[in-house]
């Protein structure tokens, strides 16, 4: 860095953005690592000691965490696909240039700007248990009469599902709205070559769209899956990490260890694996995009 | 290898905007047809309807016989170069140029001779992994191309194909353009704006102004006997001189009532200009071409007196734009030049070059010989 005299007005504007930074997630953040290395409690009266990796030891051998981090990775795994399909999907309808588009569109965007906490009351009154809740009488009338009323929220089989489905129905608004921007992106002379050149609807979409969409895909997929890991606000509202841990995620335990259970040094370790988890699956899909960053 | 043919085709944009007006035109086989006129004619419109891009409103197309008013574009074995290219900008090269053979499903070594063959003809074979970004505009053109022939398509369709290169690539690929359709004689739909693009490879060239269909012919037919005041005007660089005239007969002699002017209308003039008989004592417009006016001799005796407005030095001639006791018809060719020229000048074009400078005062003579008649309305008499 050359210094002159733009040096000194540069770090003199930059300072109050570096000091927020600092405070509120560089120092947290070094404080949750110091802190996972020692056997801090919250008003114990036992004085801090160091424990060296103790912390994360317990952590692995923990049955509850890693019930956690295998319905995150379920979650994942089946939220994140599912929602950028749906949401290509509603994308390219949208990109017809259909009548009513704009409302539809409006629609479709319409759970990103609820909060989730809202969402989730919401949707704990459609998973209502009985023959009244209002998905229960849904399946019962789709399926004429044969579904059984279940109790969604307290059934260890369908607890995750349920949660899965309002988080796409949340979620897939946000992910339709990147991908329309990159499909109004696409020049239409590409579609005409294609066209020209013998590709039907299916094959401009497989040649064209997709490898065209390829950025924004990877970049909706990226925060999909982040968002998955941060799975929280849900789990705490509607089944508290139950029945049975069956739908528990990292950050809820991590929130229960620090809060419930005063376990702080635990819990920062907890948020240490969390980081390092998030930051190996974006690097991952860095070098995905890397190497092809040329074409956009 | 195929003819196409429009039969009174219409097309008109739900503005009520009609882009094209009852065109008849049909293209022989194997033959270059470029299409040409000002910016907004209903050109590409044609062309698009050929590619079946864009829907025909009213009026047959057909490929050799077949009407493909309904054919979606992957039906018509129709290849296009599009103005920006439209190359695939995700795949090499070599991917761009197998995607119409990949969309045909053909099988893999066959795709990858077509492949070989087609980049050394058109010296792609170092370029092949390359991705279209890392190419110049020439070498994408050629690339565009390439990805036409390479599917032995019935008929080319190329629009505007050189007007993003420039000028001294654009005559270099101009000729590579017409040899290569020489040597496929593959029937070509061919459009351009750009007159001098239209006389050098078209072997006929169809001139569209505001969708009607103005004159189909060969460069020189069009060149020597356009149909109307704006085909000369269009074609030629710069375009013909329309001047605003009258016919008058004196002592059963026919003449020319040009501004104080009276030019007498020589024997062979009047010879192959039968049709003058009938517009005795009517106004009419006279089209001569720039280079044939000259300066006049010290004894002559129809010579006009001009001053110079405007000098064009191109070193191999020069342009002397003048003002005249002539009143000039304005030259429809563009909007641009509309703007430009208010009252247009009397455009003279004399080879090499002439130390004139704008203020001079010079004697000009116009070449009887070489005089296209138009009536009021601008249709060329015969």
């Amino acid at each position: 860095m050359r210094l002159n005299d733009q040096t000194t007005s540069a770090l003199l504007l930059v300072t109050p953005a570096l000091l927020g930074l600092l405070l509120f997630i560089l120092l947290p953040f070094a404080t949750a690592l110091v802190l996972a290395f020692t056997d801090l409690r919250l008003g114990s009266p036992l004085a801090v000691n160091f424990v060296g990796t103790d912390q994360f030891l317990s952590l692995f051998n923990d049955p509850d965490f890693i019930r956690a981090l295998l319905n995150n990775l379920l979650f994942a795994a089946v939220v994140v696909p599912l929602q950028t399909i749906l949401a290509l999907a509603l994308a390219l309808l949208l990109n017809r240039g259909l009548p009513g588009t704009v409302a539809f569109r409006t629609l479709f965007f319409m759970p990103v700007v609820f909060p989730m906490s809202l969402v989730a009351v919401i949707w704990s009154l459609i998973y209502a248990p009985g023959e009244n809740g209002m998905m229960n009488a849904f399946l019962q009338w789709a399926s004429f009469g044969l579904w059984e009323a279940k109790d969604f929220l307290r059934d260890p089989l369908l607890a995750m599902p349920a949660i899965m489905l309002l988080s796409i129905w949340q979620g897939v608004g946000f992910q339709m709205v990147i991908l329309l921007a990159g499909l109004q992106g696409i020049p239409q002379t590409l579609y005409e070559a294609a066209a020209l050149d013998g590709a039907g609807r299916w094959r401009q979409l497989l040649h064209i769209t997709l490898p065209q969409l390829r950025n924004p895909l990877i970049f909706v997929m990226l925060v999909t899956t982040i968002l998955a890991f941060r799975l929280f606000d849900q789990v705490q509202i509607m089944t508290r990490g139950g029945p049975e841990n069956a739908t528990t995620t990292v950050v809820y335990e991590t929130v229960q260890a620090a809060f419930a259970r005063q376990q702080v040094a635990l819990a920062s370790a907890m948020t240490v694996v969390f980081f390092l988890l998030v930051l190996s699956i974006t690097w991952l899909q860095r070098r995905f995009t890397h190497h092809e960053r040329e074409v956009a | 290898m195929a003819t196409i043919e429009f039969d009174n085709v219409c097309k008109s944009f739900g503005d009520g905007i009609n882009a094209i007006h009852e065109l008849n035109l049909k293209v022989d086989d194997g033959e270059l047809m470029v299409l040409v006129g000002p910016s907004g004619c209903g050109k590409s419109t044609l062309l698009r309807m050929t590619a079946g891009l864009e829907e025909v409103s009213s009026g047959e197309i057909r490929i050799d016989d077949r009407v493909v008013n309904h054919t979606p574009p992957q039906q018509r074995n129709v290849a296009m170069v599009f103005q920006n290219y439209a190359l695939y900008p995700h795949m090499t090269v070599r991917g761009n140029l197998e995607f119409p053979l990949r969309m045909q499903k053909q099988p893999a070594n066959r795709i990858e001779a077509s492949v070989k063959r087609i980049a050394e003809m058109l010296d792609l074979s170092p370029l092949l992994d390359r991705k279209p970004k890392a190419l110049s505009g020439g070498q994408r053109q050629r690339v565009a191309m390439g990805r036409a022939i390479i599917r032995e398509a019935d008929i080319f369709l190329m629009d505007e194909p050189l007007s993003n290169l420039d000028a001294r690539l654009r005559v270099e690929i101009r000729g590579e353009i017409a040899q290569l359709q020489r040597e496929l004689a593959i029937t070509t739909l061919y459009v351009t704006h750009d007159q001098a693009e239209a006389m050098t490879l078209g072997q006929r060239v169809a001139i569209i102004d505001q969708g009607l269909l103005q004159q189909v012919g060969s460069p020189q037919e069009i060149y020597e006997r356009p149909n109307n005041s704006f085909v000369a005007g269009f074609i030629g660089s710069p375009g013909m001189n329309l001047i605003q005239a009258s016919l008058s007969s004196e002592r059963g002699e026919i003449g020319l009532r040009l501004g104080s002017k009276r030019l007498p209308l020589p024997q062979p003039v009047l010879a192959s200009y039968p049709g003058l008989a009938s517009h005795r004592e009517e106004r009419l417009l006279v089209g001569i071409r720039p280079h044939a006016i000259h300066l006049a001799h010290a004894d002559s005796t129809q010579h006009l007196a001009a001053r110079v407005c405007a000098v064009e030095a191109m070193g191999h001639e020069t342009i002397l734009h003048l003002d005249t006791e002539l009143i000039m018809h304005a030259n429809p060719k563009t909007a641009a030049d509309k703007a430009r020229e208010n009252q247009p000048h009397l455009l003279v074009q004399l080879n090499g070059h002439h130390n004139f400078r704008v203020g001079d005062q010079l004697r000009i003579e116009l070449g009887i010989g070489k005089l296209c008649f138009f009536d009021a309305d601008g249709r060329a008499i015969g």
